[in-house]
């Protein structure tokens, strides 16, 4: 009975260590319990095994497109299906969709984040503690909805919503580069792709800061509301410095989603394999994943390969992204809290 | 001269407990009054039918009015509280709008489609005897069929392997083990593995195992595994979690072996969870499109609920394919197929998150006890 508080207080401390162990080395003698501790082992195993197995498989279908030289591979200058005519290798080809996709994920991230913050304060430090739960729920159903449905959404509500928009940034503000060129005339632009990807990646960085804002002390929280602060001076004070590293990986996390968000773009915005800043023309850089959605179906099977090899330029970005963030994320639970919990403790 | 000094210095410091403060709906009352501005400049312009510009415009006139007028009437620090509380609602307001909106659409478009012979209807081709043609019929059983099958197979392979791994990591992998620390790490890196990606790799797979151009509806299960997988462990891991050790300790000293007090006490103890995290990790992935368009295809007239031969179609590609690449014959036929599959995979996706919340709601509070 003494030993439970201490390894629930602890976690991972020292003591805890020893039962299991012994309770485990007593009991795994029986056959059932052999089966049993096989099978969720192995479970665990084939996890790593089918991440392993997707970068393989990736790797090997993609390997001959990268390092050969496609003006002299008569698939990938076939005319019928012409997409990957013209470019002289792999880089070529990629370098345009992976402008795109950085670029399409940071204006996502630039118009989505801040909302997605504040509606995490909202929910955690604003809103009615009897309504929360429902709001929360509310902001959780947004991500339940099918990507194809945001994408038809994007088509016939966004685009002519920000319609009268794009004329009116292009006729005042057409000298700085973001709002210049042509107008598009059926507003497939990046700027509707971009504000629909938005609307996708609020609701994972809203969870998780919604998470980290709830998880601030409350004693850091009431000393300040008892020093005399308003309720931003409390937010400002206790609870964004104790949340900065989650509200960074949180972002990061929605970097990672909207990076390999697929319908957003390939439904929305009018593709071309181009570098170039302008929001509101009809000649839009694409993403890696919209790309391949389009040009899939009518791929030969070389083509397949190059777009495979595109797809895993694509999973090791966002494997990159996501490591990093659950890395920020790692050290943030295991640094800073650590070294908060005996202080609370202590204060009691 | 001290006296004199102060009140000449600090008037508003003296004064912050007592200052004035504005009105207690004043907010309302500021909100009525700036949308009604927005929509008069939009007036002055001649454009009052572009109701979303006048509301954003609206919202924006609010925030600076309710601004200006706490930072007169209450100071600055109570005109920034203020300020930031509006600014937080704006925000809020802005994500329920796309949600309102998005539902609106697609039941607006999709609710004249739903007729019993559109969605249970599976010939697609109908022969018209006047005009002996043969015309497509619009109808999205066939889709229907395919998506219950592909996520029925990647459920059934996701669901065991996600909880099996879930009891490793918390019942058998001590707090300490290496590979415990890299399978978290992995199963969070892998949620965040783009649907696409996953799509390519279950392609690349039967390109491999089985020949070059093999689209099946097993092949787009598997890909639906890559991604079901993370968050079912996710989800079983934080219900297991929460099984008090005490109950583990009382089976133990009972004389219980390990698995049975797993299957019969923890299992038993968090099943409200886990069924809530399953009908969640179904729901993620049955809305997804890309990955099952790569890997199993897409028909627009045949009927196949074998997952083995032949491309199948579930709801979410129906939709996309019909929007973006119209048949030019029958116009009529693909539109209402797009936003008719777009609109059951709408409910469905919604009851099984109404499902989810109601078994977590009844069950859960009985269960920790």
């Amino acid at each position: 009975m003494t030993a439970t508080p201490a390894t629930a207080a602890n976690g991972g401390g020292p003591q805890n260590t020893g039962a299991p162990t012994r309770l485990a080395a007593m009991k795994v003698s029986k056959v059932g319990d052999r089966v049993f501790l096989g099978l969720s082992t192995g479970a665990a195993w084939l996890i790593m095994v089918i991440l392993a197995g997707v970068a393989i498989f990736l790797i090997i279908q993609a390997a001959p497109t990268i390092g050969a030289n496609w003006l002299q591979n008569t698939a990938l200058q076939d005319r019928t299906s012409g997409f990957t005519l013209g470019y002289a290798n792999f880089w070529a080809y990629v370098s345009p969709l992976l402008f795109g996709t950085i670029w399409a994920s940071f204006l996502a991230l630039l118009l989505g984040a801040p909302v997605a913050i504040g509606i995490a304060l909202f929910i955690s430090h604003y809103a009615p503690r009897r309504a929360a739960g429902i709001l929360g729920y509310l902001v959780d159903l947004l991500a339940a909805v099918p990507s194809v449905v945001f994408g038809l959404w994007g088509i016939v509500v966004i685009r002519p919503f920000l319609g009268p928009l794009n004329d009116f940034l292009n006729t005042n503000f057409g000298w700085i580069p973001l709002f210049g060129g042509s107008v598009a005339q059926g507003g497939s632009t990046l700027l509707a792709g971009a504000i629909v990807l938005a609307v996708m990646i609020l609701p994972i960085i809203t969870s998780i800061s919604r998470e980290i804002f709830l998880q601030t002390p409350s004693l850091h929280e009431e000393a300040a509301l008892a020093l005399g602060a308003t309720r931003w001076e409390m937010i400002r004070l206790a609870v964004l410095p104790y949340a900065r590293s989650g509200i960074i990986s949180s972002v990061l996390l929605g970097l990672g989603r909207a990076l390999g968000e697929t319908m957003a773009i390939a439904m929305i915005v009018s593709p071309k394999l181009i570098f170039s800043f302008q929001l509101l023309t009809n000649d839009n850089p694409t993403t890696i994943a919209a790309n391949i959605a389009n040009q899939f179906g009518g791929a030969n099977l070389t083509q397949a390969n190059a777009l495979i090899a595109t797809g895993l330029l694509l999973f090791v970005v966002s494997f990159a992204v996501n490591f990093v963030a659950r890395w920020v994320v790692g050290r943030a639970s295991t640094g800073p809290r650590r070294r908060r919990i005996p202080t609370r403790k202590a204060s009691r | 001269m001290t006296t004199q000094a102060q009140t000449n210095y600090s008037p508003s410091a003296q004064r912050t407990l007592t200052t004035g403060r504005l009105p207690r709906f004043i907010e309302v009352w500021v909100a009525v009054a700036a949308i009604a501005a927005g929509a008069l400049v939009f007036a002055g312009f001649g454009h009052l039918d572009y109701v979303a510009g006048w509301l954003v415009l609206g919202a924006f006139l609010y925030l600076v009015a309710i601004g200006i007028l706490a930072s007169i009437v209450e100071g600055r620090r109570r005109a920034t509280d203020r300020f930031v509380r509006s600014l937080v609602f704006v925000a809020f307001l802005l994500a329920i709008i796309p949600l309102v909106s998005t539902l609106w659409t697609v039941v607006s478009h999709g609710i004249t489609t739903l007729t019993p012979q559109f969605i249970f209807n599976p010939e697609k081709a109908q022969f018209d005897r006047a005009t002996s043609e043969t015309k497509l019929v619009a109808g999205v059983w066939p889709a229907i069929v395919g998506t219950l099958v592909i996520t029925g197979i990647a459920a059934v392979i996701s669901i065991p392997i996600g909880l099996l791994a879930a009891v490793w990591l918390t019942e058998y992998a001590l707090p300490g083990n290496p590979v415990r620390r890299i399978v978290t790490f992995l199963v969070d890196v892998m949620t965040g593995i783009p649907s696409i990606v996953a799509g390519l790799f279950a392609f690349a797979l039967f390109t491999l195992l089985v020949g070059p151009g093999t689209f099946n509806g097993l092949s787009a299960a598997i890909a639906l595994c890559v991604l079901m997988i993370p968050t079912m462990v996710r989800a079983s891991e934080e219900m297991l979690k929460l099984v008090p050790l005490e109950l583990r300790e009382a089976a133990y000293a009972l004389g219980v072996s390990k698995w049975r007090t797993i299957v019969k006490v923890v299992l038993r103890t968090s099943v409200a969870g886990l069924v809530t995290g399953g009908m969640l990790a179904v729901a993620r992935v049955i809305g997804e499109t890309a990955p099952i368009y790569i890997a199993a295809g897409y028909t627009r007239t045949a009927f196949n609920a074998d997952p083995l031969h032949g491309a199948m179609s579930t709801l979410a590609v129906v939709s996309y394919r019909n929007y973006i690449d119209p048949d030019p014959t029958q116009p009529a036929v693909t539109q209402a197929e797009a936003w008719g599959s777009a609109l059951i995979l709408i409910i469905i996706v919604v009851i099984l998150n109404l499902i989810a919340r109601v078994v977590a709601a009844r069950f859960a509070p009985k269960a920790r006890r």
